[in-house]
């Protein structure tokens, strides 16, 4: 772009704190511990005998541990304050190659963990058995029941949170929204997204994720989803219930009061995922226009599959699945392979150190969809530009993990009222002048410097990309 | 069309706000910028970040490159070298002339140097542009040690800079305390411990004498006004910046510091103004005043680009603000805030972690002026307080209005209005 080259120096290693070093070792012992025991049956050893306590201790045991011991002794001697030297020089962050690398491990789990089936059937070696063998004693001591390969997938997912959870509220000592924010994924994720399922199991009640509702978990809401609960007594009708209430009563009224952010960045497994082990590929977002139109494109019409799935799958259902056959059940297949699988999944996370932590919840997520539409027409929140006071240095728009471009509204000391915005804070956090705020406000003041539009001119703007067009215009036509 | 033609050099935030508002007030004119530093208009106050790590330098251009062929706003990547104010017409150093029907001086400054034996060693230089920027990289590239000069908001910017590379970092500064010129002691100590946190050194009462050659043009070390010699293999000289009149000499331009100009940003040659840190504005009581302020080069471009246009617009600071912020340590500064003045109170809170500190100004029985240190204050809501002139009484009843900081952040304003109401 410019004929000037600066910041690609070789920037100084930072030093590592002397104490955080053992820590890295023992991380590393764990890892390996992993490695051998997810090769050994590919190789037909028998080196580490797994499926008890000790090699569970030895491997994730000693994962946690290590890792805990390296962040908590990198933030130990530091000031608390924004620390975010040498990202952009750093290969994980920077998608050097320990960045690619580290991806493509994650999309590599992602194929084998969804495609574990398929893998059988073409006669590949099941790759996971061994690692589900690993993390067994703890399914039993959970459920009593046996492990499978989504328990051992939510005990991967659960580690990450927490670990990388414990980083964040390290990192973000001096900021409480951040760490109350942080606290709260962490609650949910361990709670309601590992303990209770693994209880309800071990109770013999159905598997059910209280903090997932239609349309990002669509089964909640399909005909047999449904009526696999209504059989279950009143712990499956108040499961039927609590879907029902969450997607169609506390998503707008939660919403209303907060923005999308009660649910993107406070409780959802996938946000809650992103804000902690993403956070440190953030910067990695794409902040082009082209992005922001290809977004909406995208997201909207992932809404609009799911409605249109669930609406044919219910017309069927209610026909007796006379009038369109294998149709609604093939349509839901490709939605749940596609959408559920390839682009939540092996995109969304695997992709992390790439395209930045939200990826999913940017282009594809259909409730985020629906958050957002809710969130720009009928909500108090925005984030509030502190009169005159921005600098336009950039840092709030770089470390936006949605690819919002912040600093184009704060320049102007226009508030921002953005339908992707999950509330998360960093643009506040980062701001070195003090200009940024969340806040729920007045609907009608400080929301729109122009008009109050509702939700379907303002879908239509979005789709037809007027609402870039007549911003750019008004800001050099109007005063 | 021929009288429509306006040029602006530089592209830093006062010519570019120029060219920007002058846009909306002409959607025709040709509008030309011209600047050797950057082909695109940049943050300056985010030239840190990138050495640091925080960002790269596309994330601190604030419009990207296809927004000026939208605009039609053509760039000149190119250094001017004379204005010919006669014929209206710029030579430029590797490209063609070109001319003008209006002329806007937007150069910006350049760092103070006081003749020091030694100012011009390798391993010596300021910070304010690209290209020291690039020259840094270069000179810190085995530097262990650093000596800065000065100690301002460039000074300690500087600091951080160098401290995330793990140089180690000692500051020489004229006052006892950290920018004691500008801040009240109290607010000085602050960040004086900020700096000690960092493990800073810092000498104070102190006049830099020379810096030491190396027997090859490259620094060793410096030597104080007390003799005293210090060894390091980095100077940054921070004590300051100036307007930036290096094209006046051949051009017949009026200068004195800076460009001068009148409240309209007019200099006296007719269609030729001058706006941002190289404006010296000169008030009807013969005393002149130059802005080197982010803040301030963007208001001088949204005045002078309607006194471009036919409205004659005069320059008026209005309540004052400005914000910094030193290592952790934010600070915003609204209406007057002087050390020592006489008729006027002071009332100052601080808290015990020293991280957190708000000063009010009283005088005549209003308040005239806030200072904020590790809490963010609404912009709006102190500004109003001052202008309506509001007395301390009525401004503890509101301050808790003004708090911007993180939701669940800490309230300090109970602790406050507290301290301030027994001193009422």
């Amino acid at each position: 772009m410019s004929l000037i080259q600066i910041g690609n120096v070789k920037a100084k290693k930072n030093k590592i704190p002397t104490l955080a070093k053992p820590f890295a070792v023992i991380t590393f012992i764990g890892f390996l511990f992993l490695a051998v025991i997810f090769f050994q049956p590919l190789l037909k050893l028998k080196l580490i005998n797994f499926g008890n306590w000790a090699s569970l201790t030895l491997s994730l045991g000693l994962i946690v541990f290590g890792s805990l011991g390296w962040i908590y002794y990198n933030f130990a001697n530091t000031i608390p304050g924004i620390k975010h030297n040498n990202i952009f020089f750093n290969s994980t962050m920077r998608r050097g190659l320990i960045g690619w690398s580290f991806g493509i491990l994650i999309t590599g789990f992602y194929i084998v963990l969804y495609f574990y089936e398929k893998f059988k059937a073409w006669g590949i070696p099941p790759l996971l058995d061994s690692l589900i063998q690993t993390v067994n004693p703890l399914s039993l001591l959970l459920s009593g029941q046996n492990a499978d390969r989504w328990f051992l997938y939510g005990t991967f997912y659960t580690m990450a949170v927490l670990i990388m959870g414990v980083r964040m509220l390290l990192k973000y000592r001096h900021n409480r929204y951040q760490q109350i924010r942080t606290l709260s994924v962490m609650f949910f994720q361990l709670g309601f997204a590992f303990l209770i399922p693994a209880f309800l199991k071990a109770i013999k009640q159905p598997e059910f994720y209280f903090t997932y509702f239609w349309p990002l978990k669509p089964d909640y809401l399909f005909p047999w989803g449904v009526k696999n609960l209504t059989g279950k007594g009143s712990v499956g009708m108040f499961m039927i219930c609590w879907g029902i209430v969450m997607t169609f009563i506390a998503t707008p009224v939660l919403t209303y009061f907060f923005g999308k952010r009660w649910y993107c960045s406070w409780v959802c497994g996938c946000g809650g995922l992103a804000e902690t082990l993403g956070d440190p590929f953030r910067q990695n977002s794409d902040k082009s226009e082209k992005a922001w139109i290809l977004e909406r494109w995208l997201i909207h019409s992932v809404l609009l599959a799911i409605i249109f799935i669930t609406i044919l799958l219910w017309t069927n259902d209610y026909f007796g699945r006379s009038i369109l056959g294998g149709f609604t059940y093939t349509a839901k297949e490709w939605y749940g392979f596609y959408i559920g699988a390839i682009f939540s999944g092996v995109i969304g996370v695997g992709f992390y150190p790439i395209l930045g932590s939200r990826v999913w919840c940017r282009f594809g997520c259909p409730m985020a969809a629906i958050l957002g539409i809710l969130q720009r027409s009928f909500s108090k929140f925005r984030i509030t530009v502190n009169g005159d006071q921005c600098i336009s240095c950039g840092n709030c728009s770089t470390y936006c993990e949605m690819g919002i471009d912040v600093r184009a509204y704060a320049q102007r000391g226009e508030n921002i009222v953005r339908s992707s915005c999950v509330g998360c804070g960093v643009c506040a956090a980062v701001c070195p002048r003090g200009v940024l705020a969340l806040e729920n406000g007045p609907r009608k003041i400080g929301r729109f410097t122009g008009s109050n539009k509702n939700p379907l001119a303002i879908i239509k703007d979005s789709l037809l990309n007027r609402e870039i067009y007549s911003e750019s215009k008004k800001q050099y036509s109007e005063k | 069309m021929a009288s429509n033609n306006l040029v602006i050099i530089g592209n830093g935030i006062a010519g570019i706000t120029t060219a920007l508002e002058y846009r909306k007030l002409n959607p025709e004119s040709k509008i030309t910028v011209i600047s050797g530093e950057s082909q695109y208009f940049y943050s300056r106050t985010a030239l840190m970040y990138i050495f640091m790590g925080h960002m790269e330098f596309e994330n601190t251009i604030p419009y990207p490159p296809d927004f000026w062929k939208k605009q039609k706003i053509d760039l000149v990547f190119d250094w001017v070298e004379k204005v010919d104010t006669n014929s209206k017409i710029l030579k430029l150093k590797n490209t063609d002339n070109i001319f003008y029907d209006k002329l806007v001086l937007a150069t910006g400054s350049i760092s103070n140097k006081f003749g020091w034996p030694g100012q011009d060693l390798d391993g010596v230089q300021g910070l304010y542009s690209l290209q020291d920027l690039e020259l840094l990289e270069k000179n810190v590239l085995n530097a262990k040690k650093a000596i800065i000069v000065g100690g301002g908001l460039i000074g300690i910017e500087l600091a951080e800079m160098l401290h995330s590379r793990g140089i180690h970092v000692t500051f020489l500064i004229r006052e006892n305390l950290y920018w004691n010129s500008v801040l009240p002691d109290e607010e000085s100590k602050l960040v004086v411990h900020a700096i000690k946190s960092e493990h800073f050194d810092l000498i104070r009462k102190t006049n830099l004498k020379e810096i030491v050659d190396n027997g090859n043009g490259r620094v060793s070390g410096i030597i104080t006004e007390f003799d005293q010699k210090i060894e390091c293999d980095f100077v940054g000289l921070t004590p300051g910046v100036s307007p930036n009149v290096s094209i006046a000499k051949d051009s017949n331009l009026p200068i004195k510091k800076g460009y001068l100009v009148n409240k309209y940003l007019e200099t006296e040659i007719t269609d030729i103004y001058a706006c941002g840190d190289c404006a010296e504005i000169v008030k009807d009581d013969g005393t002149s005043k130059i802005w080197p302020l982010w803040y301030t080069g963007k208001m001088h471009g949204e005045v002078l680009a309607q006194t471009l246009s036919g409205n004659k617009t005069e320059f008026k600071m209005g309540v004052f603000f400005n914000s910094a912020k030193f290592l952790d340590l934010e600070y915003q500064t609204y209406g007057d805030v002087f050390r020592d003045r006489i008729g006027e109170k002071h009332h100052y809170w601080q808290s015990e972690d020293k991280n957190h500190s708000l000063r009010l100004v009283e005088k005549e029985g209003v308040l005239i002026g806030v200072n904020v240190m590790g809490i963010r204050y609404r912009h709006r809501v102190c500004e109003d307080w001052i202008k309506n002139k509001l007395t301390i009484k009525k401004v503890l009843t509101l301050l808790e209005d003004a708090n911007f900081d993180p939701e669940f952040s800490k309230k300090f304003e109970p602790e406050i209005i507290n301290k301030f109401r027994g001193a009422l």
